[in-house]
């Protein structure tokens, strides 16, 4: 492996990981507050993309300046993600906090079936390109190497969501209430803590982040129907990975899956990608829980 | 242990297998695949008696259509009964091996692995050449008892097998369920300690689960190949897997034919859904998917089963599952 490749793996690896743990980090946050595995949450994606590429689109006919660009993006992904986090929080997942977690699961399988055809309804089946972004932000050259801004920006839009979460969770006053709930739903609100209220926040956060995460990704790609179908599994394994619920979780998982796959795209292209789910079994054959989190002891 | 109301579902079978000339092509595609289906889901029924969804029943049921593909491109061999008896066979081979690993593991944890490692072969077979890559291959021509069987004739005689092999399917689950490892899959749903504590191996029943659901998805991957005369990585895709989940809840862990109606029901309501809003199928199946669960958590198969749970409505799953909650 000479030092060109070499290079090329390590910005592959931190730019898929950054991607992985902004699409990651919302489901695990849902999972960790309510436990809910959130299938919908490639819903999320999808719509936060298609979103996204609306607004570019739209902005491109302005003659605003090309900065407000990716504030639109940001913006259209949030409201549109929030939004679809509450309804399905509201409408539909209140119904079913009783029943078992693997039923619940299929409660979002169903709610994403649904999102998926409403995208269709919405956007239609032709694919949407939002290529502005990634011009304006142009390219830059490493040594020989050229590498785009955008994709830095990318990796900066994961450490500040990374940070934020951090500060939010462990500096403030919801954070540390969203922890009580976190570790002892029962307890916590016979603390006081609304933990109703906590949910429906929780579920809209990590919808919203799920659809940031499609709206950053949407200038990239050719947005098109099936994107959210690709990208749940690929959440999943870096959630397990990371244990479910853990955003040191998150990051570690997404940052091991990122490179591993940027080690087989270089090397062995082939493996590609078998080596993401290798390395998710792997890691859950010998840590069922993931790498962060401890299992929980059997009830008697 | 056998028992001669075990024979209901084949003589029923039977029937139809006897009406098929009488019968139009599409019904004949629609039970094929439906009691193809039928068969992995069975599988899922077994498993979720014990609390268990695999969310990867694709891997197996992907793994018995190349077998079958493989077996016809790369053997002289073409006899269909042999063909079923080998992707059964290799499925329920690499579930056994697999189990191994899974048996460990529980409700998310479960369904999450077992994901993956569908996922795993998806992620193979997209990336091989020889196999099609993405548009995988088409089967071969096979025979049945050494006369090949033409094309015209592959979906009536395919519909005969499914038939066939749902029958014997049907028989093999009602007895296992009724076995003492099989009726232990309730217990052990809401209490595994208590069931370790009765002297059995929690491990072994389970791992004995996936391996039964194994080989039968595999043999449901053999028949939709033989039916449809193509194979392809989509099978072991996870919305491959999603979709007989969804037919499993249909079902309901009530009862063995609830398995194959369901899944009938679901090729019918698919079709129609397709027909009458082709870009909102899936939307109409979610909407389904929800209200199954809300209003009827036990599946249709409820409707199905009555005597042998209503004697005794305190050992229900679906109460067992409610108390453990409401002490939970």
């Amino acid at each position: 492996m000479d030092m060109m490749t070499a290079q090329f793996i390590l910005m592959d690896g931190l730019v898929y990981a950054a991607y992985l743990f902004i699409v990651a980090v919302g489901l695990s946050l849902i999972f960790g507050v309510m436990k809910i595995l959130n299938v919908a949450h490639g819903g999320c994606y999808a719509f936060g993309a298609y979103a996204a590429a609306t607004a570019i689109g739209l902005y491109a006919q302005t003659d605003l300046p090309i900065a407000g660009m990716f504030l639109a993006l940001v913006v259209a992904a949030l409201a549109v993600g929030a939004l679809i986090g509450l309804v399905l929080e509201r409408g539909i997942l209140r119904l079913f906090y009783d029943r078992d977690e693997v039923i619940i699961v299929l409660v979002t399988y169903a709610a994403f079936l649904i999102l998926e055809d409403l995208l269709i309804v919405i956007w239609g089946t032709g694919s949407l390109l939002a290529y502005q972004p990634m011009l304006a932000a142009g390219n830059m050259f490493i040594g020989n190497m050229i590498l785009s801004n955008y994709d830095l920006i990318l990796i900066g839009a994961a450490v500040l969501i990374a940070l934020l979460m951090w500060l939010v969770l462990t500096q403030s006053r919801v954070g540390r209430l969203l922890v009580a709930v976190i570790h002892d739903r029962e307890m916590a609100a016979a603390m006081g803590i609304n933990v109703a209220t906590m949910f429906v926040v929780t579920f809209a956060v990590g919808a919203a982040l799920g659809a940031l995460g499609g709206a950053l990704m949407a200038p990239k790609i050719s947005v098109s129907l099936g994107i959210g179908v690709e990208v749940i599994v690929l959440a999943f394994a870096v959630v397990a990975v990371g244990g479910l619920g853990s955003i040191q979780g998150a990051i570690v998982g997404a940052l091991m899956i990122g490179f591993a796959r940027a080690f087989a795209v270089h090397l062995l292209p082939e493996v590609e990608l078998f080596v993401i789910y290798g390395v998710m079994a792997l890691v859950l054959a010998f840590r069922p829980h993931g790498l962060f989190v401890r299992p929980e002891a059997r009830k008697i | 242990m056998f028992r001669i109301t075990d024979l209901l579902v084949p003589a029923i079978f039977l029937g139809l297998g006897f009406s098929a000339p009488y019968l139009a092509d599409w019904l004949i595609a629609t039970s094929t695949v439906a009691l193809s289906a039928g068969l992995v889901v069975l599988g899922l029924i077994i498993m979720w008696r014990g609390g268990l969804v695999s969310f990867g029943q694709g891997l197996y049921f992907a793994l018995g259509a190349y077998t079958t593909a493989l077996i016809l491109r790369l053997t002289p061999i073409n006899d269909a009964i042999v063909l079923m008896v080998a992707s059964a066979a290799m499925a329920g081979l690499v579930a056994f091996a697999v189990g191994f690993l899974i048996a460990r593991y529980r409700e998310i944890f479960f369904a999450m692995l077992t994901l993956a490692l569908s996922m795993i072969l998806y992620g193979v077979l997209v990336k091989t050449e020889a196999l099609g890559s993405t548009d995988g291959f088409n089967v071969e021509q096979w025979s049945l008892f050494g006369t090949d069987v033409v094309v015209e004739k592959r979906l009536t005689i395919a519909f005969y097998l499914a038939l066939a092999s749902a029958s014997v399917a049907s028989v093999v689950a009602m007895m296992y369920l009724r076995s003492v490892a099989g009726s232990a899959a309730i217990p052990l749903r809401e209490n595994e300690i208590r069931v370790e504590y009765l002297g059995a191996s929690v491990k072994n029943i389970i791992h004995a689960k996936v391996t039964i659901a194994g080989a039968m998805a595999g043999l449901g991957g053999c028949l939709t190949a033989l039916a449809i005369g193509h194979v392809d990585p989509q099978m072991a895709f996870w919305t491959q897997s999603g979709e007989f989940v969804f037919i499993t809840i249909l079902a309901g862990a009530f009862s063995v034919p609830g398995a194959f109606v369901a899944a009938f029901l679901f090729q019918l309501m698919r079709t129609y859904a397709l027909q009458v809003f082709p870009e909102g199928w899936q939307l109409i199946l979610g909407g389904m998917l929800l209200a199954v669960i809300l209003f009827m958590p036990s599946g249709i198969g409820i409707l199905l089963t009555k005597a042998g749970w209503r004697r005794r409505p305190a050992t229900t799953p679906g109460a067992t599952a409610e108390a453990a909650e409401a002490r939970s």
